[in-house]
C-alpha cells in the first residue's frame, strides 16, 4: 500500500516539474512578456511591411529599412508615464551611437500607436521639442491606421485603454536586424544591451 | 455533489466568467479558488465513506497534495492568467483542471493528511500569499499584460489580506483550539 503511494508522490512530482518546465520555458520565465523576449531572442521574427509616415511627412515601408538595424520603441505624444521614460533612453541612445565604431549605421524609430492624435503636424512638433532632425531617428505613425493592430501583434506589444483617455502599455526598445525581423526585445532601461546587439 | 456541480455550472457560465476574469482579484482570488471549491465538493459527495481504486495510491493524503500543489502553481502564473484569457483552448484547460486537479484531491487528500503535513500546507498558503501580495504590491511592472497596473496593486494588497486573515484564523485555532476541539475536551 504504502510502496503504492511512493510511487504516485514521485509520479506527482515528475509529472508535475515537466509541466511547470513546459509552462515557464523551463523555468526561465513566468510572464508572457517574458516568454516573449526569450522565444524572440531565439529565434527572430518576420514582421509585416507596414507603411509608415514620419515627422517630415515622409512615407516609408519598414522593409525600407532592410540593411541596417533599427532600434524602435513605440510610444504616444499625450502619454503623462512611461513613453517618458522611453524617449529620454532614446535621447541617450542616439548620444551613444555616435561614439561607437559601428553606430551610424543604426537608424532609432518611434512608432505611435495613437494616430487618431497623433498626427504629423503632432509628431513634427514633438520631434522639434526634442531636438530630432529626423536624420537618424525617426518618428512616425502608421500610414494606414488599418495597419496598427498587426504592427503592434508582430512586435508583442499590448496596449489597453487607461480608461481617462490615455493607455496602458508594455514598454520596451526593439531591435529590427539587418535583415528586417525582429531580433530582440529589452528592458527600457537596458538601452547599453540594445545598443551592444545593434552593434555587434 | 448537487452544490458542487451548481457551483461550477455558474462559475463556467460566460458572464461569470468574463465578470470575475475582468479583474485581477476577481480571477486570482475568486474565481480559482471556487473551481477548487467545486471540485472538492463534488469529489467529497463522489468518495464521500467508500474505498476508492486510487486510496492504496493516496496513502497518506501526500500523492493527492502534490498533483493540487503543482496545478495552483501552474495556474498562479501570469503567464497562464495571461494565456487563459487571450485563448480559448487554455481558458478550457484551466476551467477543466482546477477542479480536477487542484479541489479533487485537495477534498480527498485533506482528511488523510497528518497534522504535521497540514500545518506545513497551512504555514506555505500564509507565507506564499504574504510574498506574493509584497511582490503585486511592488512589482514596478505589470506581471499580467492583460490588466492594468492598478489591478495588480490592488491584487497585491488583496494577497495581504488574506495572508493576515488566514495567519489570524489558523492562529488563532492553534493557540484557541478548534471549537469542536474545545467541546469534545470540556466533554
Amino acid at each position: 500500500m504504502r510502496l503504492r503511494a511512493i510511487f504516485a508522490a514521485i509520479a506527482a512530482v515528475a509529472a508535475g516539474s515537466a509541466v511547470l518546465a513546459a509552462v515557464t520555458d523551463g523555468f526561465r520565465v513566468a510572464t508572457t512578456e517574458g516568454a516573449w523576449r526569450l522565444a524572440v531572442a531565439e529565434r527572430p521574427r518576420p514582421l509585416p511591411d507596414a507603411t509608415l509616415l514620419d515627422q517630415s511627412d515622409r512615407a516609408f515601408r519598414l522593409s525600407a529599412l532592410r540593411g541596417r538595424p533599427v532600434l524602435v520603441e513605440f510610444f504616444y505624444t499625450s502619454c503623462p508615464a512611461i513613453c517618458g521614460l522611453l524617449v529620454s533612453q532614446f535621447q541617450a541612445v542616439l548620444d551613444a551611437l555616435v561614439e561607437r565604431p559601428r553606430g551610424r549605421e543604426v537608424l532609432l524609430l518611434s512608432v505611435s500607436f495613437d494616430p487618431d492624435r497623433d498626427t504629423v503636424t503632432e509628431l513634427a512638433d514633438y520631434a522639434a521639442r526634442l531636438g530630432d532632425d529626423g536624420r537618424i531617428w525617426r518618428i512616425a505613425r502608421v500610414n494606414n491606421p488599418g495597419e496598427l493592430r498587426g504592427l503592434l501583434d508582430a512586435f508583442g506589444v499590448v496596449v489597453l485603454p487607461d480608461g481617462v483617455g490615455g493607455f496602458v502599455h508594455n514598454a520596451a526598445i526593439y531591435l529590427i536586424d539587418a535583415e528586417g525581423r525582429l531580433a530582440g526585445v529589452y528592458d527600457p532601461d537596458a538601452a547599453e544591451r540594445a545598443i551592444a546587439e545593434a552593434t555587434e | 455533489m448537487i452544490p458542487g456541480l451548481l457551483l461550477y455550472m455558474m462559475l463556467v457560465a460566460p458572464p461569470v466568467a468574463a465578470w470575475l476574469e475582468g479583474s485581477m482579484v476577481g480571477h486570482m482570488l475568486v474565481q480559482i479558488p471556487l473551481l477548487a471549491l467545486a471540485g472538492g465538493l463534488v469529489a467529497r459527495a463522489v468518495s464521500g465513506g467508500r474505498g476508492s481504486v486510487l486510496a492504496g495510491f493516496n496513502a497518506g493524503g501526500i500523492p493527492g497534495l502534490l498533483v493540487a500543489v503543482f496545478a495552483v502553481i501552474a495556474w498562479m502564473l501570469p503567464r497562464m492568467l495571461d494565456a487563459a484569457l487571450r485563448g480559448a483552448l487554455v481558458e478550457a484547460a484551466k476551467l477543466t483542471t482546477v477542479p480536477l486537479l487542484v479541489g479533487a484531491p485537495l477534498a480527498v487528500s485533506w482528511p488523510l493528511l497528518p497534522p504535521v503535513a497540514r500545518g506545513f500546507v497551512w504555514a506555505n498558503l500564509i507565507s506564499h500569499a504574504a510574498v506574493l501580495g509584497w511582490v503585486y504590491s511592488v512589482a514596478p511592472n505589470r506581471l499580467c499584460t492583460s490588466y492594468l497596473f492598478d489591478q495588480q496593486a490592488a491584487l497585491g494588497t488583496a494577497l495581504l489580506i488574506v495572508a493576515i486573515a488566514l495567519l489570524l484564523g489558523w492562529g488563532g485555532v492553534a493557540i484557541v483550539g478548534a471549537p469542536q476541539a474545545a467541546r469534545s475536551t470540556q466533554n
